[in-house]
Protein backbone atom coordinates (compact mmCIF):
# COMPACT_ATOMS: atom_id res chain seq x y z
CA UNK A 1 0.00 0.00 0.00
CA UNK A 2 1.58 3.44 -0.34
CA UNK A 3 1.03 6.14 2.10
CA UNK A 4 0.57 9.47 1.36
CA UNK A 5 3.60 11.84 2.16
CA UNK A 6 6.81 9.66 3.31
CA UNK A 7 8.92 11.31 0.57
CA UNK A 8 8.21 14.13 2.57
CA UNK A 9 9.23 13.30 6.18
CA UNK A 10 9.58 16.48 8.48
CA UNK A 11 11.00 16.05 11.77
CA UNK A 12 8.33 18.13 14.08
CA UNK A 13 9.49 20.57 16.42
CA UNK A 14 9.38 19.86 20.26
CA UNK A 15 6.66 22.81 21.03
CA UNK A 16 4.73 21.60 18.30
CA UNK A 17 1.12 20.80 18.68
CA UNK A 18 -0.49 17.67 18.40
CA UNK A 19 -3.81 17.42 17.02
CA UNK A 20 -6.54 14.33 16.87
CA UNK A 21 -9.93 13.28 14.32
CA UNK A 22 -11.21 10.08 15.73
CA UNK A 23 -12.57 7.69 13.02
CA UNK A 24 -15.76 5.74 14.33
CA UNK A 25 -17.97 3.23 13.15
CA UNK A 26 -19.07 -0.33 12.78
CA UNK A 27 -16.79 -3.31 13.24
CA UNK A 28 -15.21 -3.82 9.69
CA UNK A 29 -16.53 -0.52 7.52
CA UNK A 30 -13.37 0.48 7.30
CA UNK A 31 -11.72 3.08 9.76
CA UNK A 32 -7.79 1.51 9.47
CA UNK A 33 -8.06 1.51 5.70
CA UNK A 34 -9.51 5.32 5.78
CA UNK A 35 -6.59 5.98 8.09
CA UNK A 36 -4.15 4.13 5.95
CA UNK A 37 -5.57 5.99 2.81
CA UNK A 38 -4.35 9.15 4.12
CA UNK A 39 -1.61 8.38 6.67
CA UNK A 40 2.18 9.52 5.77
CA UNK A 41 3.13 6.24 7.84
CA UNK A 42 1.47 2.29 7.49
CA UNK A 43 -1.45 2.77 10.20
CA UNK A 44 0.14 1.74 13.69
CA UNK A 45 -1.42 -0.64 16.28
CA UNK A 46 -1.12 0.17 20.18
CA UNK A 47 -2.51 -1.98 22.60
CA UNK A 48 -3.95 -0.70 25.64
CA UNK A 49 -5.34 -2.60 28.40
CA UNK A 50 -8.61 -1.44 29.87
CA UNK A 51 -10.43 -1.87 33.08
CA UNK A 52 -14.33 -1.40 33.01
CA UNK A 53 -15.31 1.88 34.59
CA UNK A 54 -17.03 1.64 37.88
CA UNK A 55 -14.75 -0.10 40.15
CA UNK A 56 -11.89 2.21 40.62
CA UNK A 57 -9.52 2.28 37.50
CA UNK A 58 -6.58 2.21 39.42
CA UNK A 59 -6.91 0.60 42.34
CA UNK A 60 -5.32 -2.76 42.55
CA UNK A 61 -7.17 -3.95 45.45
CA UNK A 62 -10.84 -3.74 43.74
CA UNK A 63 -9.19 -6.37 40.99
CA UNK A 64 -11.81 -8.98 41.74
CA UNK A 65 -14.61 -6.97 40.92
CA UNK A 66 -12.78 -5.63 37.58
CA UNK A 67 -12.62 -7.08 34.11
CA UNK A 68 -9.72 -5.99 32.16
CA UNK A 69 -9.52 -5.99 28.61
CA UNK A 70 -6.78 -5.60 25.76
CA UNK A 71 -8.67 -3.38 23.13
CA UNK A 72 -6.40 -2.17 19.95
CA UNK A 73 -6.30 1.37 18.51
CA UNK A 74 -4.96 1.45 14.83
CA UNK A 75 -3.51 5.13 14.34
CA UNK A 76 -2.13 7.48 11.67
CA UNK A 77 -0.51 10.66 11.32
CA UNK A 78 -0.36 13.25 8.87
CA UNK A 79 2.89 15.95 9.75
CA UNK A 80 0.68 19.59 8.11
CA UNK A 81 3.75 21.11 8.91
CA UNK A 82 6.83 21.21 11.86
CA UNK A 83 4.47 22.70 14.42
CA UNK A 84 1.28 20.92 13.89
CA UNK A 85 0.47 17.51 13.72
CA UNK A 86 -2.62 15.62 13.40
CA UNK A 87 -3.26 12.29 13.92
CA UNK A 88 -6.20 10.08 13.11
CA UNK A 89 -7.20 7.21 15.59
CA UNK A 90 -9.37 4.35 14.65
CA UNK A 91 -11.60 3.50 17.47
CA UNK A 92 -12.68 0.09 18.60
CA UNK A 93 -15.55 -1.51 17.02
CA UNK A 94 -17.42 -2.89 19.29
CA UNK A 95 -19.86 -1.39 21.78
CA UNK A 96 -18.38 -3.37 25.23
CA UNK A 97 -15.06 -0.58 24.44
CA UNK A 98 -17.21 2.54 24.95
CA UNK A 99 -16.21 2.89 28.04
CA UNK A 100 -12.86 4.12 26.69
CA UNK A 101 -14.01 6.09 24.82
CA UNK A 102 -14.06 9.26 27.33
CA UNK A 103 -10.04 9.38 27.04
CA UNK A 104 -10.55 9.31 23.19
CA UNK A 105 -12.75 11.81 23.02
CA UNK A 106 -10.77 14.34 25.46
CA UNK A 107 -8.96 16.89 23.21
CA UNK A 108 -10.36 15.34 19.88
CA UNK A 109 -11.21 18.21 17.41
CA UNK A 110 -13.77 16.40 15.78
CA UNK A 111 -14.55 12.48 14.45
CA UNK A 112 -15.39 11.00 11.61
CA UNK A 113 -18.41 8.33 11.82
CA UNK A 114 -18.14 5.70 8.99
CA UNK A 115 -21.41 3.91 8.06
CA UNK A 116 -21.74 0.52 6.07
CA UNK A 117 -25.38 0.93 4.69
CA UNK A 118 -25.84 -2.67 4.97
CA UNK A 119 -25.38 -1.92 8.90
CA UNK A 120 -26.86 1.38 9.40
CA UNK A 121 -28.01 0.23 13.04
CA UNK A 122 -23.50 0.04 13.92
CA UNK A 123 -23.01 3.62 14.03
CA UNK A 124 -25.56 4.84 15.91
CA UNK A 125 -23.54 4.41 18.90
CA UNK A 126 -20.74 6.52 18.23
CA UNK A 127 -23.78 9.24 16.79
CA UNK A 128 -24.86 9.29 20.10
CA UNK A 129 -21.67 9.80 21.49
CA UNK A 130 -20.53 12.43 19.73
CA UNK A 131 -23.50 14.23 20.12
CA UNK A 132 -23.57 13.70 23.57
CA UNK A 133 -20.47 14.85 24.10
CA UNK A 134 -20.35 17.98 21.54
CA UNK A 135 -17.80 16.45 19.42
CA UNK A 136 -17.56 18.07 16.02
CA UNK A 137 -18.50 15.22 13.44
CA UNK A 138 -19.58 14.48 9.42
CA UNK A 139 -21.12 11.55 8.20
CA UNK A 140 -19.33 9.30 5.94
CA UNK A 141 -21.14 6.70 3.91
CA UNK A 142 -18.65 4.20 2.93
CA UNK A 143 -19.75 2.87 -0.51
CA UNK A 144 -18.22 -0.66 -0.92
CA UNK A 145 -17.83 -2.10 -4.51
CA UNK A 146 -21.21 -0.37 -5.60
CA UNK A 147 -23.32 -1.22 -2.83
CA UNK A 148 -25.03 2.21 -2.26
CA UNK A 149 -28.57 1.78 -2.49
CA UNK A 150 -29.38 4.83 -0.68
CA UNK A 151 -28.99 8.45 -1.28
CA UNK A 152 -27.58 10.84 1.05
CA UNK A 153 -30.96 12.04 1.90
CA UNK A 154 -32.04 8.66 2.89
CA UNK A 155 -28.74 8.19 4.85
CA UNK A 156 -29.79 11.12 6.55
CA UNK A 157 -32.95 10.49 7.36
CA UNK A 158 -32.32 6.71 8.79
CA UNK A 159 -29.67 8.12 11.46
CA UNK A 160 -31.76 11.36 12.33
CA UNK A 161 -28.59 13.57 12.67
CA UNK A 162 -29.04 16.88 12.87
CA UNK A 163 -29.75 19.08 10.02
CA UNK A 164 -26.58 21.07 10.25
CA UNK A 165 -24.31 17.62 10.32
CA UNK A 166 -22.48 17.07 6.72
CA UNK A 167 -23.41 13.34 5.39
CA UNK A 168 -21.43 12.41 2.65
CA UNK A 169 -20.83 9.14 0.14
CA UNK A 170 -17.18 8.12 0.25
CA UNK A 171 -14.71 5.49 -0.80
CA UNK A 172 -12.22 5.65 1.65
CA UNK A 173 -10.51 3.02 -0.18
CA UNK A 174 -9.09 6.24 -2.30
CA UNK A 175 -7.27 8.89 -0.89
CA UNK A 176 -8.85 12.07 -2.31
CA UNK A 177 -12.42 10.58 -1.03
CA UNK A 178 -10.90 10.03 1.97
CA UNK A 179 -9.32 13.85 1.97
CA UNK A 180 -12.64 15.18 0.73
CA UNK A 181 -14.27 13.83 4.01
CA UNK A 182 -11.56 15.14 6.17
CA UNK A 183 -11.78 18.44 4.54
CA UNK A 184 -15.53 18.51 4.87
CA UNK A 185 -14.95 17.82 8.87
CA UNK A 186 -12.29 20.35 8.97
CA UNK A 187 -14.79 22.85 7.40
CA UNK A 188 -17.64 21.73 9.74
CA UNK A 189 -15.52 22.90 12.77
CA UNK A 190 -14.83 26.23 11.90
CA UNK A 191 -18.42 27.03 10.85
CA UNK A 192 -19.48 25.45 14.00
CA UNK A 193 -16.22 27.41 15.84
CA UNK A 194 -17.80 30.93 13.63
CA UNK A 195 -20.88 30.60 14.70
CA UNK A 196 -19.76 30.23 18.31
CA UNK A 197 -17.44 33.06 17.99
CA UNK A 198 -20.15 34.78 16.98
CA UNK A 199 -22.88 34.62 19.78
CA UNK A 200 -20.50 34.45 22.13
CA UNK A 201 -19.62 38.13 20.57
CA UNK A 202 -23.37 39.03 20.90
CA UNK A 203 -23.52 37.82 24.47
CA UNK A 204 -21.08 40.29 25.21
CA UNK B 1 -10.52 -17.47 35.87
CA UNK B 2 -13.55 -18.48 36.88
CA UNK B 3 -15.31 -16.43 39.88
CA UNK B 4 -14.68 -19.65 42.43
CA UNK B 5 -11.05 -19.58 41.37
CA UNK B 6 -10.55 -15.43 42.43
CA UNK B 7 -10.41 -15.57 45.90
CA UNK B 8 -6.82 -16.96 46.29
CA UNK B 9 -5.21 -13.73 45.25
CA UNK B 10 -5.19 -10.44 46.88
CA UNK B 11 -3.13 -7.25 46.83
CA UNK B 12 -0.04 -9.11 47.79
CA UNK B 13 -0.48 -11.07 44.65
CA UNK B 14 0.91 -8.30 42.66
CA UNK B 15 0.05 -7.27 39.01
CA UNK B 16 -2.20 -9.42 36.73
CA UNK B 17 -1.28 -8.01 33.82
CA UNK B 18 1.83 -9.25 32.67
CA UNK B 19 3.21 -6.24 30.86
CA UNK B 20 2.76 -4.12 33.88
CA UNK B 21 6.31 -6.38 35.29
CA UNK B 22 7.80 -3.40 33.94
CA UNK B 23 6.41 -1.24 36.02
CA UNK B 24 7.23 -2.83 38.84
CA UNK B 25 3.24 -3.66 39.07
CA UNK B 26 2.52 0.19 39.08
CA UNK B 27 -0.88 1.22 36.70
CA UNK B 28 -1.42 4.58 38.25
CA UNK B 29 0.44 7.84 36.93
CA UNK B 30 1.11 10.04 39.04
CA UNK B 31 0.66 13.15 36.43
CA UNK B 32 -2.28 13.29 34.22
CA UNK B 33 -1.58 15.33 32.14
CA UNK B 34 0.13 12.70 29.58
CA UNK B 35 -2.38 11.53 26.88
CA UNK B 36 -2.06 9.30 23.35
CA UNK B 37 -0.67 12.54 21.42
CA UNK B 38 1.57 14.00 23.82
CA UNK B 39 4.56 14.78 22.45
CA UNK B 40 7.72 13.37 23.90
CA UNK B 41 11.68 13.91 23.29
CA UNK B 42 14.86 12.51 24.87
CA UNK B 43 16.78 15.11 26.10
CA UNK B 44 19.62 15.35 23.41
CA UNK B 45 22.43 12.77 23.72
CA UNK B 46 20.66 11.13 26.29
CA UNK B 47 21.09 7.38 25.96
CA UNK B 48 20.21 6.62 29.57
CA UNK B 49 23.08 3.85 30.06
CA UNK B 50 22.64 3.78 33.80
CA UNK B 51 18.27 3.04 33.21
CA UNK B 52 16.73 -0.56 33.36
CA UNK B 53 16.01 -2.56 30.20
CA UNK B 54 12.61 -1.04 30.07
CA UNK B 55 12.85 2.45 30.12
CA UNK B 56 15.88 2.52 28.10
CA UNK B 57 13.88 0.77 25.11
CA UNK B 58 11.37 3.57 25.75
CA UNK B 59 14.32 6.02 25.68
CA UNK B 60 15.20 5.00 22.49
CA UNK B 61 11.96 5.50 20.89
CA UNK B 62 12.06 9.14 21.58
CA UNK B 63 15.20 10.11 20.44
CA UNK B 64 13.51 12.33 17.78
CA UNK B 65 9.77 14.10 19.13
CA UNK B 66 7.20 11.68 19.01
CA UNK B 67 3.56 10.65 20.91
CA UNK B 68 3.50 8.56 23.26
CA UNK B 69 0.87 6.36 21.27
CA UNK B 70 3.68 6.25 18.82
CA UNK B 71 6.00 4.89 21.34
CA UNK B 72 3.71 3.14 22.27
CA UNK B 73 3.58 1.05 19.05
CA UNK B 74 7.21 1.14 18.36
CA UNK B 75 8.34 -0.37 21.67
CA UNK B 76 5.49 -3.01 21.47
CA UNK B 77 4.19 -2.27 25.19
CA UNK B 78 0.70 -1.04 25.89
CA UNK B 79 -0.38 2.73 25.99
CA UNK B 80 -0.80 2.27 30.44
CA UNK B 81 2.67 0.65 30.37
CA UNK B 82 4.25 3.39 28.09
CA UNK B 83 2.74 6.25 30.11
CA UNK B 84 3.76 4.89 33.58
CA UNK B 85 7.64 4.24 32.11
CA UNK B 86 7.58 7.70 30.86
CA UNK B 87 6.08 9.61 33.73
CA UNK B 88 9.52 7.84 35.57
CA UNK B 89 12.06 9.40 32.49
CA UNK B 90 10.14 13.05 32.78
CA UNK B 91 11.04 12.72 36.75
CA UNK B 92 14.35 12.03 35.70
CA UNK B 93 14.80 14.74 32.82
CA UNK B 94 15.58 12.23 30.80
CA UNK B 95 12.53 13.08 28.64
CA UNK B 96 10.33 16.19 28.33
CA UNK B 97 7.26 16.44 26.50
CA UNK B 98 4.88 18.92 25.36
CA UNK B 99 0.72 18.47 26.12
CA UNK B 100 -1.37 18.58 22.90
CA UNK B 101 -4.51 20.66 23.54
CA UNK B 102 -6.02 21.22 27.16
CA UNK B 103 -7.58 18.09 28.28
CA UNK B 104 -10.87 19.63 28.18
CA UNK B 105 -10.58 22.04 25.43
CA UNK B 106 -10.88 20.61 22.07
CA UNK B 107 -11.24 24.36 20.54
CA UNK B 108 -8.00 24.25 18.38
CA UNK B 109 -7.56 28.45 16.97
CA UNK B 110 -9.26 29.30 13.59
CA UNK B 111 -5.72 29.91 12.21
CA UNK B 112 -4.78 26.21 13.72
CA UNK B 113 -7.45 24.88 12.05
CA UNK B 114 -6.78 26.50 8.71
CA UNK B 115 -3.75 25.77 8.43
CA UNK B 116 -4.61 21.94 8.98
CA UNK B 117 -7.50 22.07 6.40
CA UNK B 118 -5.07 23.82 3.77
CA UNK B 119 -2.22 21.10 5.08
CA UNK B 120 -5.29 18.25 4.21
CA UNK B 121 -5.65 19.72 0.58
CA UNK B 122 -1.83 19.56 -0.17
CA UNK B 123 -1.51 15.97 0.67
Amino acid sequence: MEFASSDRMIRPAINATALKILIAGGFGVGKTTLVGSVSEIEPLRTEEQLTERGAGVDDITGVERKRTTTVALDFGRITINQELILYLFGTPGQDRFWFMWDELAQGALGAIVLADTRRLASCFAAIDFFEERHVPFVVGVNCFDGTQMYTVDEVRAALDVDPFVPVLLCDVRQRESTKKVLTTLLEHIMSLTGHAQRAAAVDN
Amino acid sequence: MSGEDSAWFDEDAGPLARPYTFTRGRTHVARDDLNMITLVVALRGNHGGELDHAHERILECCQDPISIAEVAAGADLPLGVVKVLLSDLIEQNYVIFRTGLAKHSSAASPDTLQKVLDGIREL
